[in-house]
């Protein structure tokens, strides 16, 4: 009876797990589009600070209200020219792949990096990427430079805390969701910087829903 | 056979069962081996896009050919024996004791020896000549089948990352592209790596299949001989993304290729600057730090 007990606590137990898992999912974040062209306002930091995961790299994306999101997941319209500003507060890690240091997919075929255009980042300056396979658009972000003075320890980060910004703009294909993801192995304290974070969608990538 | 057709059942004593289900067993064969050949073969995967999937294809409808007879055999005394040898009427009773037949025995391990002997005569045969160059399998580093003229076919290194292929051409400059364009009736010989896990490189119409294994130079022939596209997956779980690990290729004339290369060469100059020199294998840096 004592057995029979223990192995459905043990059933219940790992079904909740894993519907806990498959049921909580990141906010979706909607940008922002006026006059016909949409605005995704993001920013990438070295630690959360937050439970349940305060040491992970991550992602956020700010909403119309000038408030910041815990999420990966943006919702884009279709057909639509969208203009991304990215406020990065990472240092660089450098790129596995260096070929990702080139701009692809943007309007132009290029990106800037405090107001300065450029098509080809330094590899070993890339901090993240972002960069979505299905579109072919890939955008390596500068790192804040090492020994920054005022580095932000905690998410969300105000423009005070040393950063880059990072501008580009892109064309929504037809409706749809497409995965999108950092290509630096950026995740302190896991093997190869692959795992924690880059392996939870959330926190290195996501999905932006197209409409 | 006969131990069976001297059973004392329901259908009486003096049917030759063993006889019945063999007449009933070459009859479906007629019908059926035909149609597993002619009809359902053209639709047995993967086509015709190269001469490696092409063979593949007719190894596969070969082997369907072949498990048909078996799997007749299987339908045809299941449903003969629940057919005939059901129980009528409310008495059970034991059965006759069964011992063993050394003809049925014989035959058994002769038949099963025989196919499966002859299906790897027949499957080395397709792979190792020049001709077959592997099949469109990955081969290791030194491979054991090569096409005539190995030197001369189109190099491609195929580098396999979490979650994304890219594709380096050392005959053109080392430049890395984010696409697979390929020219038809030409081997190719795929230098199949990764840059962090085990992957593997499975163009799906085109043949090919080779694990992507960091450190590891994994060589794959193929000759594409359709003007078509193809797709390309990751076949090995390879973590979050890996069901979304996957591109399209193209098979396109020489000269389309010849003008692909090119632009993609003036379009990727820039960052081909940045490459680390052509290698067969990559060992990264960063390894391990990060943030």
């Amino acid at each position: 009876m004592g057995i029979l007990v223990a192995a459905t606590v043990l059933v219940v137990a790992v079904f909740f797990y894993i519907a806990d898992f498959l049921a909580v999912a990141p906010p979706v974040l909607a940008a922002s589009t006026q006059n016909g062209a949409s605005t995704l306002t993001l920013q990438t930091v070295p630690a959360y600070g937050h439970a349940p995961e305060p040491d992970w790299v991550t992602y956020l994306g700010l909403d119309s209200n000038g408030h910041w999101h815990h999420t990966t997941i943006y919702q884009l319209p279709a057909h639509t020219l969208v203009h991304v500003t990215l406020y990065q507060f990472d240092s660089a890690s450098g790129l596995r792949n260096p070929f990702l240091a080139q701009v692809r997919g943007t309007a132009g075929g290029i990106a800037s990096v405090d107001g300065k255009s450029f098509s080809v980042l330094n590899g070993d300056d890339a901090s993240h990427t972002f960069t979505v396979p299905d579109l072919g658009l890939s955008v390596p972000l500068k790192g804040v430079p090492a020994g920054a003075k005022n580095p932000c320890s905690a998410a969300p980060c105000a423009l005070s805390f040393d950063h880059t910004t990072i501008r580009f703009s892109f064309v929504t294909p037809g409706p749809g969701v497409y995965r999108w993801q950092c290509f630096v192995p950026c995740a302190a304290q896991f093997f190869y910087g692959f795992g924690g974070p880059m392996q939870t969608i959330g926190w290195m990538s996501g999905e932006l829903k197209v409409v | 056979m006969s131990a069976v057709g001297a059973m004392t059942d329901g259908a009486g004593p003096d049917v030759r069962h063993g006889r019945r289900i063999l007449i009933i067993w070459a009859v479906a064969n007629v019908i059926f081996v035909p149609i597993v050949i002619w009809v359902l073969g053209p639709h047995i995967p993967p086509y015709d896009a190269s001469q490696q999937s092409t063979d593949q294809h007719n190894v596969n409808v070969v082997l369907s050919a072949l498990a048909t007879p078996v799997l007749l055999m299987i339908w045809v005394y299941f449903g003969y024996s629940i057919t005939v040898f059901r129980q009528r009427g409310p008495e059970v009773v034991d059965g006759p004791p069964i011992e063993g037949d050394p003809r049925i025995q014989v035959t058994w391990l002769a038949a099963t020896t025989v196919i499966v002997i002859a299906l790897a005569v027949y499957g080395t045969v397709g792979l190792l000549p020049s001709s077959a160059a592997g099949a469109g399998g990955g081969q290791g580093p030194n491979p054991l089948s090569k096409p005539p003229n190995a030197a001369s076919a189109l190099q491609v290194q195929v580098i396999g990352q979490q979650w994304l292929w890219t594709f380096r051409w050392p005959g053109y400059g080392g430049v890395q592209t984010p696409y697979l364009v390929l020219p038809v009736n030409r081997w190719i010989a795929f230098h199949v790596t990764s840059l962090d896990v085990s992957h593997s490189f499975w163009a799906y119409e085109l043949g090919v299949k080779a694990d992507a294994i960091p450190g590891n130079d994994n060589v794959a022939f193929v000759r594409p001989t359709q003007l078509r596209s193809f797709q390309i997956r990751c076949a090995e779980l390879c973590g979050l993304w890996h069901g979304h690990m996957n591109t399209t290729g193209q098979i396109v004339s020489q000269s389309a290729f010849d003008t692909w290369i090119a632009q993609a060469r003036v379009r990727y100059q820039g960052v081909t600057q940045q490459l680390p020199p052509y290698s067969h294998v990559y060992y990264p840096a960063p390894d391990q730090r990060a943030g």
